[in-house]
């Protein structure tokens, strides 16, 4: 087994351990329409997870993914219904900031942590002049993408599916991706193989608002209608599904099918506590129990690998 | 006292109008949002008294509560997901936000769960609401004033924490409260976050530019610190109107002691949620329920002060248990 395929082994048992759990505990969640009520709230996370995961491939860390996410939300849930043109152009400009993020940092040497902790207030900031009280609606398309009920897997699977495999073809087999992954293993080599580091990092950070946007849309497509904080808690869920997920924070160590295990695991351990009925007071140590856990097995995977 | 008599007696009405109740095997399960205050835990405590009596008497078969950890709108939404999954027939929930969890709860009203939303609203139409008229709220301080001081005055206006609906709610009914009685001027307004120490702040400090004032119109949880205020700057004490939490109880009853001070205090009561409940269990019993229902204030005056104050914890906020008749009445109230 090559060591990638190990890293994603604990990931892996993780979901199924969480699943058969939940399963026991709520046989009724092992249903078409239990398991897409199970994980439909999954496929933003795990699209967030994966513009994350594309930013910590270039040893960077996005604090305003969950601002971000909110932004598109309430862009989707006004403009980009009532007016889609101008709401595509806001989209895309921020695509465009998003690239030029990755410039400035990269260009004046900057910590991505302070820069984009700046800019999730500009965002949150945008996000409450464009729907100053919680409202908008979900444009039709959408909605319906989103509560569409394909024959025998529910939607929530095949997103899951569908954005695990477009991210790994993406980062692992497209040469962009082998440049973003090398950029956060030994920039220098990168930019002695004769490739732009700057135009590599923006590309990175602009394919992360592509999917960041998708997130938000996903959102407000599950929600009906958005909120300026929707997305709020994004930010570290995000980070925690890249981790969980078999990534590291420095070295361009990422794995996109990973991630999206993570962002699954993340959901379910939410339902797995509730089903539990474990106490409001204990969930979010719960939740930390569970993060700990699997982080100390992969540690121990880490460890048999290395001894080998 | 008389709340259990009440209720003993309600659930004796269940029991011999139509034998045992037809939600009996009804459950019935409670999404709250927040738990971090004393509002939100009283809430939940006359929650677990009230629910867990009507299991006990039969009257549905259980009535679970659950908090989200975070207070996020997507957590929230999954929650209520997961109830669905756990087969409840009703959810009463206190919505992190009013819009955000549409689609959640949308999923629930189309497998045929009713769902009740209470004190936070959502406003996906196939959800019931209780509400609170912060307007009349506003407004009934307004009209308490009018008749405590016949000749009017100038009044000072503590407001809450600005940009959020509920203060601008309990202003807009204030002001058209004045505007009805022109014997009465606001002086001056500040904003009081809803803290006694931030209105003792802002009080103290508009304080010397104000002429004098005879009343002030507040939002709940600022009558203290305007009294120290006023007591600070040697001013004759006007009439505070009170939000029912323990501390302003407490010093409107020393006042009432040593000279006779009057005044009211109005607020909504944290067992709305009971309240909710009995909503829930009416509508699963097959009883035709407006979409719209309003929560009654919780109103305490000079004679009702020693009774409430009696029954309020320290730091905490008056309250009081609903019963399934106080959902009818209010369910009648509505049609």
């Amino acid at each position: 087994m090559t060591p990638d395929r190990l890293r994603l082994l604990v990931p892996v048992m993780a979901l199924a351990a969480l699943l058969a759990g939940v399963f026991y505990m709520q046989p009724r969640a092992a249903s078409y329409n239990g398991l897409n009520l199970l994980l439909n709230l999954a496929v933003p996370i795990a699209l967030a997870t994966i513009a994350q995961m594309l930013i910590m491939a270039v040893n960077d860390l996005d604090l305003s993914m969950g601002a971000f996410v909110s932004f598109v939300a309430c862009v989707t849930a006004t403009y980009l219904k009532d007016a889609p043109a101008l709401g595509l152009l806001i989209l895309a400009a921020s695509v465009v900031i998003y690239a030029g993020l990755g410039v400035i940092i990269h260009l004046r040497n900057l910590p991505a942590i302070v820069v984009t902790l700046g800019m999730s207030f500009v965002w949150t900031g945008l996000a409450v002049l464009i729907l100053p009280a919680p409202g908008g609606s979900s444009p039709d398309w959408l909605r319906g993408l989103m509560t569409v009920k394909p024959p025998l897997v529910p939607m929530a699977i095949v997103a899951s599916v569908l954005i695990a495999l477009v991210a790994h073809l993406l980062v692992m087999r497209s040469t962009l991706g082998v440049r973003i992954r090398a950029l956060g293993g030994n920039a220098r080599t990168v930019a002695r193989s004769g490739t732009s580091v700057i135009a590599t990092r923006a590309a990175a950070y602009a394919l992360a608002a592509v999917f960041a946007i998708l997130a938000g849309m996903a959102l407000v497509g599950l929600t009906t209608s958005a909120d300026a904080n929707i997305a709020l808690r994004y930010t570290l869920l995000s980070i925690a599904g890249v981790i969980l997920g078999g990534g590291e924070f420095i070295g361009g160590r990422v794995s996109p099918i990973g991630a999206v295990i993570g962002a699954l695991t993340l959901t379910l351990a939410g339902s797995f506590l509730s089903f539990l009925r474990i106490s409001p007071d204990w969930q979010i140590g719960a939740q930390g129990a569970i993060l700990i856990l699997v982080l100390a097995l992969r540690l121990l995977f880490n460890r048999l690998e290395a001894r080998r | 006292m008389t709340r259990t008599i009440l209720m003993a007696s309600a659930a004796l009405a269940c029991l011999a109008g139509t034998g045992v109740a037809d939600t009996s095997d009804k459950r019935i399960a409670l999404s709250n949002n927040y738990a971090g205050n004393s509002w939100r835990q009283a809430m939940l405590e006359s929650w677990a008294k009230v629910t867990g009596q009507a299991v006990t008497d039969g009257v549905v078969a259980a009535a679970d509560a659950f908090t989200t950890a975070e207070n996020q709108a997507t957590e929230q939404a999954a929650q209520i997901q997961n109830m669905i999954l756990q087969g409840y027939d009703a959810i009463v929930v206190n919505a992190a936000s009013p819009t955000a969890l549409n689609g959640a709860i949308k999923e629930a009203c189309d497998v045929g769960i009713v769902v009740v939303s209470f004190d936070g609203i959502v406003d996906e139409p196939c959800a019931w609401r209780v509400a609170v008229d912060f307007e009349a709220m506003g407004k009934s301080q307004l009209d308490y004033l009018k008749t405590a001081l016949p000749d009017g005055g100038n009044l000072l206006e503590i407001r809450g924490l600005a940009g959020v609906f509920v203060d601008d709610a309990i202003s807009a009914g204030i002001h058209a409260g004045v505007a009805e009685n022109p014997q009465f001027k606001i002086a001056g307004s500040v904003h009081g976050d809803w803290a006694q120490d931030v209105a003792q702040k802002a009080v103290a400090g508009i304080l010397p530019s104000l002429p004098e004032i005879a009343g002030v119109v507040t939002q709940g949880g600022d009558g203290y610190g305007a009294a120290q205020a006023f007591a600070a700057a040697g001013r004759p004490m006007p009439i505070i109107i009170m939000g029912n939490r323990q501390d302003e109880l407490k010093w409107w009853k020393e006042q009432k002691d040593a000279n006779g001070y009057t005044t009211m205090s109005v607020s909504i009561a944290p067992g709305v949620s009971t309240l909710a409940f009995w909503v829930a269990q009416q509508i699963l019993d097959g009883k035709d329920v407006p979409k719209d229902l309003t929560v009654p204030f919780l109103r305490i005056d000079q004679d009702t002060l020693e009774a409430n104050l009696e029954t309020t914890p320290e730091g905490g906020v008056a309250n009081v248990e609903y019963s399934q008749e106080d959902a009818i009445q209010v369910i009648e109230a509505a049609r």
